[in-house]
């Protein structure tokens, strides 16, 4: 007998408020709702966040690896573009 | 029956509710069909374990003799313990344990409920704390039921068949005796009459979102809050208390 596998679904916490949710890992679930159960369970078990986000992975549009230096290099050569050139001042986590 | 001997008495149930289920959970660690819903079941018993511990220091600090939450839990006979007959049940496929769960802890959110207002402190306590707990839980099993009912032909039959046979284990969350009916007189705690209608309007609700029969109310057993327990919880305690029994006093 084969055995069907849950789908998978990508899992993003937000660890506090204020800050941007962040990819954790991924669940298999049976469902959406499930997946939220799921994913509380298996990534929050130590107070890591206070919302979470869960996706089915094949939804997900990912950017073609082949495609990488067409897509990401363009953009290396052009330094002006960076906020490098400013002093962060003292006491600033998140930016 | 004095004050101080029925809110022992009544903690004691309270605990051996939350360490049998425990036990009974633990069991099926390692054996759960999918990763996740392993974790969640282990977490589940280390809730259960945690309110089981709470409970068990209050009674011994009640009782004031120096028994220690070890004590209670390990060197207590069957006919000593008060729990549940539901919840010393054999696991027994998925679906089973999934009723059991679904069952007891739609009651046990209500009683919680009604012990966070309650007037002995303790409990009260404790109360608010587990009930952050077993909402989680009770929202847990019941999208499993949901599920299972409302799945595959097969999950629905089999599901039913769960639900059919522990529905003869439910009348006893409600059957108030004397250690109840003290503890809602003298310490303002949960009226079972009451609970049995909010409980019988979740269940009904969810049973029916499941596409489920809901049991008649036929013959009820009961005797577990008295200590006339099912022939299973001997084996359970027997492995659960093996280590302290063959070594008293044992730690590591």
């Amino acid at each position: 007998m084969t055995k069907q596998e849950w789908p998978l679904y990508e899992v993003f916490i937000r660890t506090k408020a204020g800050l941007s949710h962040r990819h954790a890992g991924s669940v298999h679930a049976p469902d959406d709702q499930m997946a939220l159960s799921n994913a509380r369970d298996t990534y929050t078990r130590r107070s890591e966040g206070v919302s979470l986000w869960v996706v089915r992975s094949d939804r997900i549009v990912a950017s073609d690896p082949a495609e990488t230096s067409a897509f990401f290099e363009p953009a290396e050569d052009k330094i002006y573009r960076h906020p490098t050139f400013y002093d962060i001042p003292d006491g600033v986590e998140n930016l | 029956m004095t004050s101080d001997e029925t809110r022992i008495a009544y903690t004691l149930r309270l605990a051996d509710n939350a360490l049998v289920l425990a036990q009974r959970m633990v069991e099926m660690v390692a054996a759960e069909p999918e990763l996740e819903e392993e974790l969640a079941n282990a977490n589940f018993a280390l809730d259960y374990i945690g309110q089981a511990r709470m409970l068990y220091t209050h009674a011994g600090q009640l009782e004031g003799k120096g028994r220690s939450e070890d004590d209670f839990a390990f060197v207590r006979d069957e006919h000593e313990f008060r729990n549940l007959l539901l919840l010393e049940q054999p696991n027994g496929h998925f679906g089973d344990a999934l009723v059991r769960q679904f069952l007891f802890e739609t009651w046990y959110l209500h009683l919680l409920d009604g012990l966070i207002a309650c007037s002995e402190r303790g409990l009260s306590e404790i109360a608010a704390r587990a009930i952050k707990e077993v909402k989680y839980h009770s929202r847990h099993s019941s999208q499993w039921l949901v599920r299972l009912g409302d799945g595959t032909e097969l999950s629905h039959e089999r599901v039913q068949a769960s639900l059919d046979d522990a529905w003869r284990y439910t009348g006893e969350m409600f059957a108030a005796d004397e250690i109840d009916v003290a503890f809602q007189r003298e310490f303002d705690g949960p009226d079972l009459a009451a609970i049995h209608k909010l409980w019988r309007r979740d269940v009904e609700k969810t049973v029916a979102e499941a596409t489920l029969r809901l049991p008649d109310d036929d013959w009820m057993l009961s005797g577990g809050k008295q200590g006339r327990h099912s022939e299973h919880l001997g084996f359970l305690l027997a492995e659960m208390q093996y280590l302290q029994r063959s070594f008293p006093g044992a730690t590591w």
